[in-house]
């Protein structure tokens, strides 16, 4: 019996469906068997990002209607041997096509044949909202060192408490720039883990190749050079239960001279 | 023998007190109370208006049988009731009262967009934060710190404070006054817990937790001992 993990942020824009197709694609190279769900019906792109776009036949909505079974619409990812595969969203219907007790249902069926089910689920606290995390197990709430991204992962936060049956979710922080955080331009780490306090489950740098890959298809996650790859790998690594220390975003070249106005509290 | 009075009227120095009998029927009692009114208030007619307190007894009135008693003695020109004590109340008053002395106490984040409300104090082992609403009939305190919105006081009384570990609300509501947080943020140290009241202009003012033991002594509710 696998486990439902569902990607929520409340704001848009701060990279659900990557952190999805990212964290999906780095478990099954860990050689687990994995079903992303894309939830965002209407405005689906969890295919295109996959570079499974192509492939769509049937759609969820077309599942929980009955127009088709499940593994009509399940579109394998040829990349790997049998391990990934995408269910995707409708584009012609809209969020109110699917009810929650539906969702819940379709989750628990793909529950028996897969070790992990990645739902992506929409922003906004709406309906799609609600369909995404009905089946859920796990939560996984991603955000950006942004006030407003935190304040919406705060807001969202307090309606995965309020769910039975979901676990307190874990926090992935996105689009990390380095430079801006060391100057206090940016929240850093710290700053949002407190204030947000749950736990943090990785932290993902803003890393130019992750728009590039999308853009080609190709998950970041499959191309081991990029930090942000490493980052998503440990994310995987992490859900499996190994521990992982945090990632250092720092560069190298900061010569003691940095340092010494670090200790001084000079910018 | 001669029936015993319903209604006793008595002057005291701030006004006129009315002693209703709590045996009687109520429509007995309205009509003595018209005849003893009746007579009374001939007497002054050009004398300034006359506080009344009515003090009932043991009997219990509705909502509508106390307006009805303010209507009836206003129409005896220089009268105005002040009071009406009984000695009586109903379950579901007892019920508000106790919970409006309670403190209530929650352990919890209050999160963007959640609003907790209670009757009484509330004592919050957590947080508020941004977008976040704390809402008490009484006083709140506040354990960790308080980024979002905190309205103390919520049913008129002004004499309640708010109270936080880290002040540094969204805005602050004590009764009906509201204050919010300065537009441009300094950077403050990490100061001592912190308290906001209302002082003598009207204002929220915050200030440190220690002057409360001066300005409201009653939140001291321990008895006896020293």
């Amino acid at each position: 019996m696998g486990e439902a993990i569902v990607i929520t942020s409340g704001k848009g824009g701060v990279g659900k469906t990557t952190t999805s197709a990212n964290i999906g694609t780095a478990l099954a190279l860990q050689g687990k068997r994995v079903c992303l769900v894309d939830t965002d019906i209407g405005l689906r792109n969890l295919d295109v990002v996959m570079g499974l776009e192509n492939r769509i036949i049937y759609d969820l909505v077309d599942v929980v209607n009955e127009r088709c079974k499940i593994h009509q619409a399940l579109v394998k990812d040829k990349r790997f041997d049998d391990l990934l595969y995408l269910l995707p969203a409708a584009q012609t219907s809209d969020k109110t096509a699917v009810q929650p007790e539906q969702m819940k249902k379709l989750v628990d069926e793909l529950k028996q044949e897969y070790d992990y089910i990645i739902i992506d689920c929409p922003a906004g606290i709406e309906q799609g909202y609600k369909n995404a995390v009905a089946g859920a197990d796990k939560a996984i709430v991603v955000t950006t060192p942004e006030v407003s991204a935190v304040r919406d992962a705060d807001r969202i936060i307090g309606l995965l408490e309020k769910e039975e049956g979901v676990e307190p979710p874990r926090l992935v922080i996105n689009r990390i720039r380095n430079h801006m955080m060391e100057n206090g331009d940016m929240l850093d780490v710290d700053e949002i883990t407190t204030h947000l306090s749950i736990d943090l489950i990785g932290i993902v740098a803003d890393d130019d190749e992750v728009i590039k890959a999308s853009n080609h298809g190709e998950p970041i996650a499959l191309n081991p050079n990029s930090k942000a790859s490493i980052a998503y790998r440990n994310i995987a690594r992490r859900i499996l239960g190994e521990s992982v220390p945090l990632q250092v975003l720092e560069e190298k070249q900061k010569g003691v001279f940095s340092k010494i106005k670090k200790f001084f509290g000079v910018k | 023998m001669k029936k015993t009075q319903n209604v006793l009227i008595k002057g005291t120095k701030d006004g006129l007190t009315l002693h209703l009998d709590d045996q009687c029927s109520y429509t007995e009692l309205k009509r003595e109370l018209n005849d003893k009114l009746s007579e009374s208030s001939r007497l002054n007619e050009e004398s300034p208006l006359i506080t009344v307190k009515v003090k009932i007894g043991n009997r219990y009135l509705t909502d509508e049988q106390k307006e009805e008693l303010h209507e009836f003695v206003r129409q005896k020109k220089n009268l105005v009731i002040d009071s009406i004590e009984s000695n009586v109340l109903t379950k579901s008053e007892a019920e508000r009262m106790k919970a409006e002395k309670e403190i209530v106490s929650v352990a919890k984040i209050v999160r963007s967009g959640q609003v907790l409300e209670v009757p009484g104090d509330l004592l919050l082992i957590g947080d508020v934060n941004p977008g976040g609403t704390v809402v008490a009939g009484g006083n709140i305190f506040v354990m960790g710190s308080l980024k979002g919105i905190a309205h103390a006081g919520a049913g008129g009384n002004t004499n309640a404070i708010i109270s936080a570990s880290e002040m540094m609300p969204t805005q602050l509501r004590i009764s009906h006054h509201i204050n919010r947080s300065p537009d441009i943020k300094e950077d403050v140290e990490k100061k001592d817990m912190e308290c906001a009241y209302i002082d003598q202009n009207d204002q929220i003012v915050i200030d440190r937790l220690q002057v409360l033991i001066h300005l409201r002594p009653n939140l001291t509710t321990l008895e006896g001992g020293s």
